[in-house]
């Protein structure tokens, strides 16, 4: 038995009047990559976004249940949440370096947390969170040039680089490689296994093939409902719900 | 008679648009072929020709008509060959006076009474003229345009391109008038510096230019005339004063740019900005006195109270309230940039454990820097051109000083103070005017060129 990393219990969100959760309880393993998957709207990116508790940004966001990591409650009123973000970084949809130099973006999150004591340090941990991400061999040469310069497969593998820079725990990837084109996509799907060996990975992905191919365990949301969460390959090739086996045979969403 | 002939030439054009529309009606469904455009345009077509052509000749003769009259009407005294221009013009206006009913001398009288005679006349007579040819001309087009549609006239065609050509002929006259104004300020700047050396107007301490009349009088040499134009003391008072206004406004725009687009709810929003930007919709002589009477007197009362000098018009006074001025243009065009900034660099920021105030300090600022500094840059070109403030509250004093508490005086001011009253035209006081009016076009020009140019450089893309 793989030791369990995070546990969400019985988790409702509203925006405003509208559920978006209903009741979601599961639970996701220690360095292991769990994958979400369900039809557009379906709650999925919802649910990775309480995990770091981005839904605190949305004002009309109301959150309802109990999420623990490592056995602690992160919406507890003492949990700092800068620092629940630290340990639990993410990477969006679209790639979002920021307007600063390769290096000032991979050097953001160790500046904000201080983790690095000297210049040395900083620059240590730059270079090896652009090497764990791939991507340092293609821009070692210019690590000055704006991050916005980059392909956008290489802004996305940027993004990884910024949210390993802090030494997370967790690595949550809301659709990951939606807006990129299939090598760049095979780069990350390559990159995730790498990561997984350090880092708990959580990923929302439309593709069921790629949840299929770097995940372990596989959730499937409908309607704001968990309806079944299991390994890949069961719920792959022998779901027990109706809806989950309509989903992977494409006859809906 | 121009209301009248214009209200018939629209009727016409109406009518005619009606006409046009039947006709091609009626040519579809007695032929039962397709017209190349839809009935209406041909109405559009034929409306055209009624309405255009005639508002030009109209135009036409009441611009050559006046010359026309006078040259008639002064016909007898012309040809007695004892008047100059000048006395021609003036006995012109007393005919006319005359015709009028006001009778001021009684010299000529039997000449000026025939004259009167014949002015009536030929009014009279290019008036009934006028609305036979106008009107004329306007039926006998709407005649062969009417006749002219068929098959294969494509009035939609027409008509589009009349529509550019009156787009086009709209944005000509707005250009036009710029190149204009540009010409005259360089001809009078011109004619400026044929009598003051440029040199001496751009680094010249001195600015007197009252001066002028005193040598007139014959008190002082040429050498004088030199030394009454310098203009670095107002260029000093201009850049004092727009100075103080952005110490001012920068500070207060920016961070009320921050908690209008980061921190206010958006109820908060809704109230405040319209607010905000009321300040900018007061008339500047309002400002002025408010620099003059209110905040001019407590400057230097509190610059007593601290044992400091000040001149009851002061510099500062004139800086801050035009500072207070400015504020909302650049907390609004901010506001704007800031907002524009995507929302995927905050949630990214605040992925990686940033609080609010890092997202805004080491993302958000920096990512719409280049706005920020555009609205900087525009705020000072009106800072710069800004005058009833200062006229009202920094004093007319052209006296080369960097202390804000002490009167200063700045280029729109003294254009002011150099064109009120009645000038002569050639005299370089009037002049110096449009020199100074040049410079301030410079100025301000390439300040809202660099504006420009760094908010387009540096402007990151998102898409």
């Amino acid at each position: 038995m793989k030791s369990i990393k995070i546990k969400a219990d019985n988790l409702n969100v509203h925006y405003g009047e509208k559920q978006a959760l209903f009741d979601v309880s599961m639970y996701m393993e220690k360095k292991q990559v769990t994958a979400l998957i369900g039809p557009s709207g379906c709650g999925k990116s919802t649910f990775i976004r309480c995990l770091n508790r981005m839904n605190d940004v949305i004002d009309i966001c109301k959150v309802q249940g109990k999420i623990e990591i490592d056995g602690n409650d992160i919406y507890a009123p003492d949990m700092q949440v800068e620092q629940l973000r630290e340990r639990v970084g993410m990477v969006f949809q679209k790639p979002n370096p920021f307007p600063k130099s390769i290096f000032e973006n991979v050097a953001y999150g160790p500046k904000i947390h201080g983790i690095a004591e000297h210049k040395s340090d900083l620059e240590e941990i730059v270079v090896n969170s652009l090497k764990k991400a791939a991507l340092f061999d293609e821009v070692k040469d210019r690590l000055s040039d704006s991050g916005t310069s980059l392909s956008g497969g290489q802004q996305q593998r940027l993004c990884i680089a910024r949210a390993i820079s802090v030494n997370p725990d967790i690595i949550l990837m809301d659709e990951p490689c939606s807006a990129l084109d299939p090598i760049a996509t095979a780069r990350i799907e390559e990159l995730m296994g790498d990561l997984k060996t350090e880092y708990t990975i959580i990923i929302v992905t439309h593709s069921m093939q790629q949840a299929a191919r770097v995940s372990s365990r596989t959730g499937f949301f409908h309607l704001g409902k968990l309806v079944e969460v299991d390994k890949t390959e069961t719920i792959f090739s022998n779901p027990s719900d109706q809806r989950t086996q309509d989903y992977i045979t494409g006859r809906f969403g | 008679m121009g209301f009248i002939l214009i209200s018939l030439i629209i009727l016409i054009g109406i009518t005619s648009y009606f006409l046009g529309n039947l006709r091609a009606k009626n040519l579809r469904t007695s032929n039962k072929k397709n017209l190349k455009s839809l009935s209406h345009y041909y109405g559009y077509y034929v409306a055209l020709w009624a309405v255009v052509p005639a508002l030009l000749v109209l135009l036409m003769i009441t611009s050559f008509k006046s010359f026309f009259i006078e040259q008639y009407v002064l016909s007898d005294f012309i040809a007695l060959g004892s008047y100059t221009e000048t006395e021609l013009s003036l006995l012109f206006t007393q005919i006319e006076n005359t015709a009028m009913g006001i009778k001021l001398f009684d010299e000529n009288t039997i000449l000026i009474d025939g004259a009167v005679n014949k002015l009536n006349y030929i009014n009279k007579t290019i008036e009934n003229l006028t609305y036979v040819t106008v009107l004329g001309f306007s039926g006998l087009l709407v005649l062969y345009s009417v006749f002219n549609i068929n098959h294969k006239l494509n009035s939609r065609k027409i008509v589009e391109k009349f529509l550019l050509v009156l787009y086009f002929t709209c944005s000509l006259v707005a250009i036009m008038t710029t190149v204009g104004i540009i010409f005259s300020l360089l001809y009078e700047t011109l004619r400026f510096f044929s009598q003051v050396p440029i040199t001496d107007f751009l680094f010249g301490l001195n600015w007197s230019p009252q001066r002028v009349f005193v040598r007139e009088a014959g008190d002082l040499d040429t050498r004088d005339l030199a030394n009454a134009f310098g203009a670095v003391p107002l260029f000093a008072g201009t850049f004092l004063i727009a100075l103080i206004a952005m110490c001012v406004s920068v500070p207060v725009g920016l961070l009320t740019a921050i908690y209008m687009s980061e921190y206010a709810s958006p109820k908060v929003r809704d109230w405040a900005k319209p607010i905000i930007e009321i300040l900018a919709g007061i008339p500047t002589v309002v400002y002025g006195f408010f620099a003059a009477l209110t905040v001019a007197p407590l400057v230097r009362d509190i610059g007593q109270g601290a044992g400091l000098t000040v001149s009851s018009e002061s510099a500062l006074a004139a800086g801050f309230v035009m500072g207070i001025m400015i504020i909302p243009f650049i907390s609004s065009l901010s506001d704007d940039v800031i907002k524009s900034v995507p929302q995927s660099l905050r949630e990214g920021s605040y992925a990686m454990g940033a609080t609010k105030r890092e997202t805004i300090v080491k993302v958000l600022l920096p990512a719409a820097l280049p706005g920020i500094v555009g609205s900087f840059l525009l705020a000072v070109s009106r800072a710069i051109g800004e005058t009833m403030i200062v006229v009202m509250a920094a004093g007319l004093n052209a006296k080369l000083t960097a202390n804000p508490l002490d009167a200063a005086t700045t280029i729109t001011t003294q254009i002011v103070v150099i064109l009120i009253g009645d000038q002569e035209f050639d005299s370089p006081k009037t002049q110096s005017a449009f020199a100074l009016g040049l410079t301030l076009f410079v100025v301000t020009l390439a300040l809202n060129f660099i504006a420009l140019q760094v908010v387009k450089k540096y402007t990151e893309r998102y898409d």
